[in-house]
């Protein structure tokens, strides 16, 4: 029997359960639990520059790694730090455990010395959270909140711990328990096959069939299993932003993404689809504008982990409740051997969006003319030619993450890392130092604006002391972009607080960290630049890149229109 | 329509405030709650009523099936079901409004638990339309303090909530 003290607990709990990276930063409440990391080597901790950058690097190493990111704050204010941070995994449901310090219990409700009651101010933006009162329960504790934030629709799981519990002078029976019994929770582990064969014969009957996939395809590790059945059907598939690269983008079926800044064909595929095949997807206001006009002739099959994902905002006619990856693979079964009954229809479907397709073709942007700033598209592509489609890409948010999404393609699922759900300026960087810990042998890229950057980086400190080597593209318009867009379009331009008088000479501040900083200001200097931000897969290069303040990204959904709504250009709509 | 919710939930600090905490998060309304552990002291029994359409009632019943803390729920209002609140109410008794309260007290089956020389208290069980209406006649003599204990509620016959 051995004998640990709370804080020893916490750091052998987290070795067994095979907790690899933690990121966090120390405060008096968390102290006993710093201690016994240091006492340790196997678990590493990453000292971060603020609380939210630790989370969103666990986040980014949580959606890179397929596994829960952990992060560990102190009390009070260490712990409201990381709010924005759980509030964005919360929306992207993905994986975390976020241990917080908390003063010790006999203070607790005293407005002790940074004392915030967290588990209250995190209620509604996690998926479950705990608080430690006795020691004792720490490994059982813990071991749930890896199981919850994992499983299942996944979430994050807020655990505090009151100093008291991690003392280092009280010891008790430390155990790793290798299983967890929860009465209340037992997520589905398979759809039901009744509805699943009601399904597939509503998708092999189809005449105008489109696949709306999302984010839950990609944490449910569906993405293989996706692709064999839709291409087993030769259907069209559109996905979510968070869905983008379950199915490769460069294959002929995929019309992109779908949604407010959507492709034109993906969302003229829904509006005039006989069936919708939603996958992991949640029909959320970004992607079916209007729910009342939303694509008038289809009956809606909808897959999802989450029974209160299902009928929450567009009324499925077939609802599924089941992890993607088995309802996918019973589909695969079903759909075996089986023609489908409409070809012809199927193939004059396939010409109406290719005529979509057709009409869109080289009218996305216009290039810039030789020696004058460079649009932002033009960036991406060349990004993506450069890094040839294979990098890891986080955004923050902005017109510069609509624009990564638009104009690099990804073949893969878990590629384009961004905040879709909250929308968090400052997550793209922190993100990238979390997957490339996860993958240092990768290009990890930040496609930033310089508004975003400058809520994160500090981080620039975390990537000198780790060697971190990062990339980040900064699509420079010198204004907040997406919010001089919506005032371009619906405030005549008064750009109200959408514009940054004083940027930061990047160069320099760059280089103040000891890091490379490259300017582009035309096109023929990009290619040159990109290739040298790319030369060494373990410098962190920033690429400060001047572009046109003056771009919108289209298509642009029309306000209270149907998903086909679309403002196409500056001077088109539909 | 008017719904019954009973949850039973883990008797676990913290579990209530996310159930209350889930109806002002997704703009649920809550009309009554009332909660108290069951025959099982790691269970609590919850009874909410709540007003909404199917899709409203639908959404709070998967969302509340969602929280951890929640083992197990019914909407009482899909069946047969037995629906009882209790109130205590003060009420003003001088001159012949004395005589009044009571009987209308007994006209309604409660009872009179305290007295004052200037004021009953009554006790009152029954649904919450008994306990408006009593409530209604006693509002011209004089209400001074009402205490509702809010709606609990059992399915009729065989149908048993438990785990
Ligand atoms: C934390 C946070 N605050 C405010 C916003 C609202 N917002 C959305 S996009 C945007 C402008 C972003 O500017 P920049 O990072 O320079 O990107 P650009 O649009 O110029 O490409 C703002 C302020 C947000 N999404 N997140
Ligand atoms: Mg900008």
């Amino acid at each position: 029997m051995e004998l640990l003290s709370g804080a020893d607990m916490i750091a052998r709990f987290l070795q067994d359960e095979g907790v690899e990276y933690i990121y966090g930063y120390p405060g008096g409440a968390a102290l006993h639990i710093y201690d016994a990391l240091f006492r340790q080597d196997k678990v590493k901790h990453i000292l971060v520059r603020h609380e939210q950058a630790a989370t969103h690097a666990a986040d980014g190493y949580a959606r890179a790694a397929g596994k829960p990111g952990v992060v560990l704050v102190t009390s009070g204010p260490g712990a409201t730090n990381a709010v924005t941070g759980i509030a964005t995994a919360y929306m992207d449901s993905i994986p975390m455990v976020v241990l917080c310090g908390q003063v010790m219990s006999h203070l607790i409700g005293d407005d002790a010395f940074q004392e915030t009651d967290i588990i209250g101010v995190t209620r509604p933006i996690v998926k479950h959270s705990f608080s430690i009162r006795h020691p004792s329960e720490i490994p059982e504790v813990l071991k749930k909140a890896f199981h919850l934030a994992a499983t299942g629709r996944p979430g994050p799981v807020v655990v505090d711990i009151p100093k008291d519990m991690t003392a280092p002078t009280e010891r008790y029976e430390y155990v790793y328990p290798k299983k967890v019994k929860m009465r209340s929770y037992n997520p589905v582990t398979r759809g039901h096959t009744g509805q699943i064969k009601k399904a597939v014969d509503m998708i092999l009957k189809a005449k105008r069939p489109v696949f709306y996939t999302g984010g839950g395809v990609v944490t449910g590790k569906a993405s293989e299993g996706l692709t064999n059945l839709v291409k087993q059907l030769g259907y069209p598939i559109t996905t979510t932003l968070m869905g983008i690269g379950a199915y490769p983008q460069g294959d002929d079926q995929c019309l992109g993404w779908l949604g407010m800044h959507g492709s034109y064909e993906s969302n003229m595929a829904m509006h005039h689809a006989d069936l919708i095949i939603a996958i992991g997807a949640r029909f959320d206001d970004r992607v079916t504008n209007n729910t009342s006009k939303f694509c008038p002739t289809a009956k809606i099959i909808h897959v999802d982990v989450d029974p209160s994902s299902v009928s929450k905002t567009v009324r499925a006619d077939v609802p599924i409740v089941g992890p993607a990856s088995s309802v996918i693979n019973e589909m695969i079964s079903l759909v075996q051997g089986k023609e489908i009954a409409n070809p012809e229809a199927v193939s004059a479907w396939w010409q109406q969006i290719n005529g979509w397709r057709a009409e869109r073709e080289g009218k996305l942007y216009e290039s810039s003319k030789p020696g004058e700033v460079l649009k932002p598209q033009e960036v991406v592509e060349a990004l993506c030619r450069v890094t040839r489609g294979e990098a890891f890409v986080t955004t923050d948010v902005g017109q510069h993450q609509m624009f990564a999404a638009q104009y690099y393609k990804f073949e893969k699922p878990n590629r384009l890392i961004t905040s879709g759900g909250l929308g968090t300026m400052g997550f793209g960087f922190p993100a990238a130092m979390g997957i490339k810990q996860n993958y240092p042998d990768d290009d990890v890229v930040c496609v930033t604006g310089e508004g975003s950057f400058q809520m994160m980086m500090q981080e620039l400190s975390t990537c000198k002391q780790y060697g971190i080597g990062v990339k980040i593209v900064n699509l420079n318009n010198a204004s907040l972009g997406m919010v001089r867009q919506w005032q371009d379009l619906n405030y005549k331009s008064r750009h109200a607080n959408s514009y940054m008088e004083s940027l930061p000479d990047f160069h320099l501040l760059i280089e103040a960290y000891g890091f490379t900083a490259i300017t582009v200001n035309t096109l023929d200097e990009l290619d040159a630049a990109l290739e040298r931000t790319f030369a060494d897969k373990h410098e962190l290069v920033f690429l400060d890149v001047k572009v046109d303040p003056h771009e919108h990204v289209y298509p642009m959904q029309v306000p209270l229109g149907s998903m086909r709504d679309m403002l196409l250009s500056k001077t088109e709509r539909t | 329509m008017r719904h019954i919710i009973s949850i039973l939930m883990e008797n676990e600090p913290g579990a209530l405030s996310r159930v209350v905490g889930l109806f002002s998060q997704r703009n649920f309304n809550i009309e009554t709650l009332n909660v108290a552990p069951t025959e099982d002291p790691s269970l609590s029994r919850l009874t909410v009523t709540t007003i909404g359409d199917d899709r409203v009632i639908e959404q709070i019943t998967k969302h509340l099936n969602k929280l951890i803390d929640v083992v197990k729920l019914v909407d009482l209002t899909e069946g047969n079901h037995i629906e009882r609140e209790l109130m205590l109410v003060k009420v003003k008794a001088i001159g012949a409004a004395r005589d009044e309260v009571k009987r209308t007290a007994d006209i309604f089956r409660a009872q009179v638990v305290d007295v004052t020389p200037n004021l009953y208290t009554v006790q009152i069980t029954g649904d919450a339309v008994k306990l408006d209406a009593f409530l209604q006649a006693m509002a011209p003599i004089g209400i001074l303090e009402v205490a509702r204990t809010g709606v609990s509620g059992i399915a009729r016959g065989d149908k048993v909530l438990s785990l």
